[in-house]
């Protein structure tokens, strides 16, 4: 089958990857451009282990395809540190024992950093329900709500 | 073993350090199963069976090896024959045989190029089955004129005339039931059913395989104990164990479904069949919950006898359970704990594990346990309400405890149930007032734990630093604990000690992470070898001082000169020690072997209150609490975090997860979005209380506490529905239209 060139922007970067129009945006970020930070849980947009950003706009990343990321701007979990410093969500994720496994952990991270872009006090609820399409298996979300809200917190008096 | 720190005063035991692979897994670093990939590597993808039970007629794989970037194609024929036991179980299913016997079973695979390619040429396979019959239920594999599955899969404990699918059959007990029943002022006796449960965990099975013709290679891949998974693919290839070098990834999630293998000695056939070019698998989310190991699902009758003042003088249990198409459901289990929480003179147990057309159960979390919880603890509820007895308090009546006999026979030594009781009891939640459609739920759980073999290393760095190496992998924090236990024997800092899970090259043969054993036993392995290397270091002191090894002590990271000595010489750090170490005899390392047997379990009680809509029959979860009994939190948020998402897993099985199979046998919801685990929005904060009744058999006290927590969630749910509506739901999972349904027929009378 013919490929397909596409020349898109990751975490700041330009990438270009060649693919079948059938491979998804998640295949790609991690079978070409090797970048395996995002996860595949379900591959049918229930799990969000597999979240990233395209133009700001949060997606499962296995819902979409690899050449629909042509001239869009994607952020995975790779670019949300700004070099050796974490951003706060990062920091309160291991501050507050967030993860067990730590798999769902990406896509977590960055579902919440969109939603705290959107909506920099989100209540409990509203949290809860934000993250409703992210599973993790291992912690009851108790411990990850805590990490989210308190990095909100933080972000708030640092803003 | 004595408990080395009577008085519990440790020095960073109990606190709650930042875990040492966080940052890799926080930044997208950590390299899981799917993660790896090496140059000159191969894809592989499994055709599976779209039956339920069917004889496999014909494989034809010449189109498929036609194509373009196909380099080998599988079946049973790759494998050797005459295998026996558990060893063909594992073949068997692994790879089918002359038959098909579940929805998902591999039949052929195949390596390619490139992942589609792979997929691409799967379905290029053609086989032809000749469809047989099928029974997926237990209670229908049980009966006259059910399909047997396979005859001669049972064992001598199945006494005759019974259903060849019936293949193992327990019976225990002790005192006498008539007596105990006689006794009682209120005897009760009902049914329950429970739904198979899948482990869930977000990873989904991954490996990459790579063997040569002469049978050597290595293997990547996420598992919960690699030396299982080297032992069993090695049995199944006809290979010498060494042959295979495992080394685990991260580990997205097990809960002992991560204890057995499923894609990984396909990954090596292929491989060898390829040449010895590397075969990466990534299973996909259907093919996990089709053909991994969910657990069983049980049909159970619980008949219990009860005074009015609230003693338990009687009990009886019979679990019927089915652990898919080989011998296995932890019937074993289910019977020896089904009463565990309670001291009873008069009790029995009868238990059968029984074959279905469903793919292999595998551990789950305190494998075999919540099922029995489900009845027994639902129906000490129901006779508490009856009689008018509050639960907590019947439950510290008959409340198993330190020297009383358990109900499996031996004699309790100290346990935490009372204390976890106690707990439950004076928290806060269990005062709440309920409002109309509330209500309040309680229930407790056990899990013996376990030892198991365990290898472990310290070695020291010229830097005074520690390394630790264990063949346990982390899947919640277990380096942090381990480095913990290392910093207390050492009398360093947490930051000092680092953590290595080791290949199956490195140490010696290591059981997985599971049984709540890996903070028990690699934990005590750690301390052990720890010793030996602080002895050695007092020893290169005591040479240098020219005074006898004994007359050293280890205080605070250093060795000191003590007795007669005492203050003679500067105290030597770990840090000198070792700095000389190449010039003072070379270096230090200590080692731990054994298969430790001190461990001990862990009670648990949950108190869970719920409203139900009465307009859906929807059961929101307004509030949870947990207590459990860890001997000695090591490192606390992470044993809370065992508890909370024990919990969380309880919950969704109660009220949410099943397996649902159609007419035809085929699994009907092996995606996310039908086979619904709890979402954060169905769920409230998780209170967590520990309680800390040290083990004897741990230095430091440890019991494990990972698989306690999933038990009570399924009755205290049960207990709190009924509690909430009257009704009283024997059958899980507990979903709102059966929620409806029964409100419906309660209110037509
Ligand atoms: S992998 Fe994309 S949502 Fe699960
Ligand atoms: S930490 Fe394991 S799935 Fe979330």
């Amino acid at each position: 089958m013919s490929k397909v060139h596409v020349t898109t922007t990751v975490n700041g970067d330009q990438a270009e990857f060649l693919c079948e129009p059938r491979e998804t945006l998640l295949d790609c970020l991690r079978d070409k451009l090797h970048l395996t930070g995002s996860k595949e849980g379900c591959g049918t947009g229930d799990c969000g282990a597999c979240s990233v950003t395209v133009d700001d706009r949060l997606v499962c990343s296995c819902l979409m395809l690899g050449v629909e990321a042509e001239g869009k701007e994607i952020k995975t979990i790779e670019g949300m540190a700004d070099g050796e410093n974490l951003r706060p969500l990062q920091a309160k994720f291991i501050e507050h024992a967030a993860l067990q496994c730590g798999v769902c952990t990406p896509g977590i991270l960055v579902a919440s950093e969109a939603l705290l872009k959107k909506n920099p006090d989100p209540t409990e609820e509203e949290l809860r329900y934000w993250l409703a399409g992210n599973l993790c298996r291992c912690t009851g979300y108790d411990k990850i709500i805590r990490a989210v809200m308190d990095a909100a917190a933080e972000m708030r008096e640092t803003s | 073993m004595a408990l080395d720190n009577k008085n519990n005063e440790f020095k960073v035991i109990g606190s709650t350090p930042n875990r040492p692979d966080g940052l890799d897994k926080v930044t997208g670093r950590a390299r899981f199963g799917a993660d790896i990939s090496v140059p000159g590597m191969l894809h592989g993808a499994v055709v599976r069976s779209p039956h339920a039970h069917a004889k496999i007629v014909k494989i034809d794989a010449s189109k498929a090896l036609a194509m373009k970037g196909v380099k080998a194609v599988i079946t049973r024929a790759d494998f050797p024959e005459g295998l026996e036991g558990e060893d063909w179980n594992l073949q068997e299913n692994a790879m089918a045989g002359e038959k098909a016997l579940y929805d998902g079973h591999a039949v052929a695979a195949v390596a390619a190029t490139s992942p589609l390619a792979a997929r691409d040429a799967a379905k290029l396979i053609e086989v032809e089955y000749e469809v047989l019959l099928h029974v997926t239920d237990v209670d229908e594999a049980m009966k006259d004129g059910a399909p047997a599955i396979r005859e001669g899969a049972a064992d001598y404990s199945v006494p005759e005339g019974l259903h060849p699918n019936v293949v193992r059959f327990f019976d225990t007990g002790m005192g006498d039931l008539d007596k105990g029943f006689a006794e009682a002022d209120l005897v009760v006796e009902r049914s329950y059913t429970t739904e198979a449960a899948h482990q869930g965990y977000i990873e989904p099975h991954a490996c990459l395989g790579q063997m040569g013709a002469d049978g050597r290679g290595e293997l990547w891949c996420c598992t919960q104990g690699h030396w299982f998974i080297r032992r069993m693919s090695t049995a199944v290839l006809g290979v010498e164990t060494t042959n295979i070098r495992v080394t685990p990834s991260e580990i997205g999630g097990g809960f002992g479904g991560k204890t057995t293998i499923t894609i990984e000695p396909l990954s090596l056939a292929l491989s060898r069949k390829a040449g010895g070019a590397p075969v990466k698998m990534v299973m996909n989310r259907g093919e996990v919950l089709r053909a991994t190991g969910p657990t069983s699902s049980a049909s159970m009758d619980i008949k219990m006898g009860m005074t009015k003042d609230g003693k338990i003088t009687a009990a009886h249990g019979t679990f019927r359970m089915q652990g898919g198409a080989f011998p296995g459901a932890p019937v074993d289990v289910t019977t020896m704990l089904a009463f565990a929480n309670y001291t009873i003179e008069n009790v029995h147990h009868i238990g059968y594990d029984v074959i279905t057309n469903r793919p292999k159960q595998a551990a789950y979390r305190a494998p075999g346990a919540p099922m029995a919880a489900f009845a027994v603890e639902s129906t000490v509820d129901e006779m508490c309400r009856t009689l008018g007895l509050d639960p907590i308090e019947t439950r510290l009546k008959n409340a198993s405890r330190d020297g009383t006999r358990s109900t499996f026979g031996p004699k309790f030594g100290p346990v935490g149930l009372v204390e976890s009781l106690e707990a439950a009891r004076d928290h806060a939640n269990y005062k709440m007032p309920l409002g109309p459609n509330q209500g309040r739920g309680v229930a407790s759980g056990y899990w013996m734990n376990w030892g198991g073999e365990t290898s472990a290393s310290v070695a020291m760095s010229e830097d005074g630093t520690v390394t630790v190496s264990v063949g346990t992998p982390d899947i919640g924090g277990s380096r942090a604990s381990m480095a913990l236990m290392a910093a207390e024997a050492f009398g360093i800092a947490y930051e000092n000690v680092r953590v290595n899970i080791s290949d199956t090259g490195a140490l010696g043969v290591n059981e997985p992470t599971h049984g709540s054993r890996a903070t028990y036993a690699s934990g005590l392995a750690t301390i052990k070898a720890a010793e030996e290397c602080i002895t050695k270091m007092c020893k290169r002191a005591a040479d240098k001082w020219g005074i006898d090894a004994d007359a050293v002590i280890w205080e605070d990271g250093s060795a000191k000169p003590s007795g007669p000595n005492a203050g003679e010489f500067d105290p030597l750090s770990i840090g000198e020690i070792c700095a000389e170490m190449g010039e003072t005899g070379g270096p230090i390392s200590g080692h731990y072997e054994g298969s430790p047997t001190g461990f001990s379990g862990s009670f648990g009680t949950h108190v869970v209150d719920v409203e139900i809509d009465p307009e859906t029959g929807h059961t929101t979860v307004l509030r949870y609490l947990v207590v459990q009994d860890a001997g000695k939190a090591i490192h606390p948020a992470y044993v809370e975090g065992q508890f909370q998402g024990g919990a969380a897993q309880g919950i969704g099985w109660a009220l949410n997860e099943e397996y649902i199979y159609g007419e035809d046998g085929r699994l009907q919801n092996p995606v996310f979005l039908d086979y619904r685990i709890p979402v954060a929005s169905d769920l409230p904060m998780i209170d967590t209380v520990i309680v800390e009744v040290p083990n004897p058999g741990h230095p430091y006290g440890v019991r494990g506490v990972g698989e306690t927590g999933i038990t009570p969630p399924l009755p205290a749910l049960a207990n709190a529905i009924a509690d909430a509506t009257g009704l009283r739901m024997r059958g899980l999972p507990m979903t709102p239209p059966k929620i409806l349904a029964a409100l419906k027929a309660q209110k037509n009378g």
